[in-house]
């Protein structure tokens, strides 16, 4: 299966790879997936006092698709509000990386590390978490 | 050097220039059926045809006679269990093999299965290596047969044959082997070791696709087998079809060379393979699949902890080498011959297999080894694994969203 030039782009010169501190209470971190299933990512945003997030960063363990995935939803992220944020859709992936079927969970993932950091974020200041109205896996 | 680099030889090898050339006048020039008995046309088929009959059995140490030619050795597995089954079912109907065979074994045993013959999958101990006592434990009145593995395509490891061949005589059955990874890369003769019946495939010897051979004994005892192919009766009834004349004797051709050149080749595959190994695993965290004694000479099959094999041979994409990750596979398992070793699933993603052959060189074995580190090395530095690894966190204790 060959891989899409947006996906070896990513893969290749990943985005916003690091690690921000997880103690801070600006910084929401999501950390999705587990090693047996092949696939873990861990997402991270820094949100100024206007719940903007002014910066991202992600490390993940998986396929070259999933570290595609999440450097590109790290991407996207800076310069959101984190109720903008919280409207990126796994589909949207798919169809910027030109993910095939196999790799959709991918982008799954890379949705649920999105939200998770978002409402790690939230419940650290104070605020409810969103349920998320789309159910995966 | 040219990119990229096969290092996969398990799966597949290129054919020597030297069985092409055998080949070749097979296509056109001697082109005869040989089954036509009645025209020189046909002899001369049948002159390729025996000849290669006799280097295929040289080359593990049978008679001629007892080599049945078929498409491939998907095809001699099927034919050997399902035709043993069907020849010796008033005899028993238990078949015992292991859990770590090649796929083309183990869904023939579940057809067997199917007709209503009985199935011991036997476990391997850690090494890949198969529990002796276990296997006599297993062996009963009704055991017809026993098929193991010679020499396992993912781990390289080499079973016990001779030991496991003398358990299951010992107890009246015959004994199969798939010896598709063995034969042409260490010495492999079925009497010595006791072999009844042995799968082998010409594309993994330097030969061509489409082409293998099923030995099965003619003498003490003579085995038979029931044909699974109805028609003219070729292959003394066993394996009916026109022969595959040019891939008969390409196969023969192959294992000629194999012969000639297996014992320099394998001092030199395991030398080549033996340093890569241990750069290799120089690296952290990284560890060899399957036992390191026991083993072919052309195989590793390393594990590179905190780093997933389908991203990790991404950046490696010079080099052609497999991986047990699931994310290669369609049906997303990872290896099911890792996890029988009770490896762990994110290890068992986290493999690469590494296959040398006839055409690998030292320079290429260099170029393997650097890729590899610096891609493992590069993909930990995007691991979250690998820092929390880093950082003393036991990554047991996580409760991890299993999707």
């Amino acid at each position: 299966m060959a891989y899409s030039e947006k996906v070896i782009d990513h893969y290749t010169n990943p985005r916003n790879v690091g690690t921000l501190d997880k103690s801070n209470h600006k910084v929401g971190t999501g950390l999705v997936g587990a090693p047996e299933c092949g696939d873990v990512m861990r997402l991270q945003i820094q949100v100024d006092d206007n719940n903007m997030i002014t910066d991202a960063k992600f490390k993940t363990f998986g396929c070259g698709s999933a570290i595609a995935s999440s450097s590109l939803a790290t991407e996207w992220l800076k310069g959101k509000s984190i109720d903008d944020a919280m409207k990126i859709d796994n589909m949207d992936i798919v169809e910027e990386l030109a993910l095939p079927p196999v790799k959709i969970h991918c982008s799954v993932l890379a949705e649920d590390a999105i939200k998770a950091a978002i409402n790690d974020y939230r419940v650290k200041n104070g605020m409810a978490p969103i349920e998320s109205e789309k159910v995966h896996h | 050097m040219n990119l990229p680099i096969y290092l996969d030889n398990n799966a597949t090898t290129p054919m020597d220039p030297r069985v092409l050339e055998a080949m070749l006048p097979y296509f056109n020039e001697k082109f005869g059926n040989a089954a036509s008995r009645n025209h020189p046309f046909g002899w001369v088929a049948e002159e390729g045809v025996d000849y290669a009959r006799e280097q295929v059995a040289k080359l593990i140490g049978a008679s001629d006679k007892e080599i049945i030619f078929t498409s491939g050795a998907t095809e001699s597995d099927n034919l050997a269990i399902k035709g043993v089954f069907e020849m010796y079912k008033e005899k028993g109907n238990h078949i015992i093999t292991t859990v770590t065979e090649h796929k083309a074994v183990l869904d023939a045993c579940k057809h067997v299965e199917k007709l209503g013959g009985k199935v011991t999958y036997l476990p391997v101990k850690e090494d890949g290596l198969l529990d002796l006592e276990e296997l006599e434990k297993a062996m009963t009145n009704d055991t017809i047969l026993v098929s193991v593995m010679y020499g396992n395509n993912e781990i390289g490891v080499i079973q016990p044959i001779k030991e496991i061949s003398a358990i299951a005589h010992k107890y009246g059955a015959l004994f199969m082997t798939d010896a598709v990874q063995a034969v042409g890369k260490i010495p492999v003769d079925v009497n010595r070791d006791g072999i009844d019946l042995l799968a082998l495939s010409a594309h993994k010897i330097y030969g061509p696709k489409g082409v293998g051979a099923l030995y099965v004994r003619r003498k003490g005892p003579r085995v038979k087998v029931t044909a699974q192919m109805d028609g003219g009766g070729h292959e003394r009834g066993m394996r009916s079809g026109t022969l595959n004349v040019p891939g008969i004797v390409g196969l023969g051709k192959a294992c000629e060379l194999c012969g000639l050149e297996m014992e320099s080749e394998a001092k030199r595959l395991s030398v080549m393979r033996d340093r890569l190994q241990a750069s290799l695993t120089t690296l952290e965290e990284s560890y060899v699949n399957g036992n390191v004694e026991h083993r072919l000479p052309h195989v590793a099959n390393i594990s590179f902890k905190y780093v997933e094999g389908e991203g990790l041979m991404m950046a490696m994409k010079d080099l052609a080498v497999s991986s047990g990750s699931a994310c290669t596979s369609a049906s997303l398992e990872p290896s099911y011959v890792l996890k029988s070793l009770g490896l762990s699933d994110d290890l068992a993603h986290s493999s690469i297999r590494f296959g040398l052959g006839r055409f690998t060189t030292d320079e290429e074995v260099d170029y393997a080894i650097e890729v590899t580190k610096k891609s493992v090395t590069h993909l930990r530095e995007l691991s979250p694994l690998w820092e929390m690894f880093k950082e003393g966190i036991d990554l047991d204790s996580i409760e991890w969203a299993e999707h």
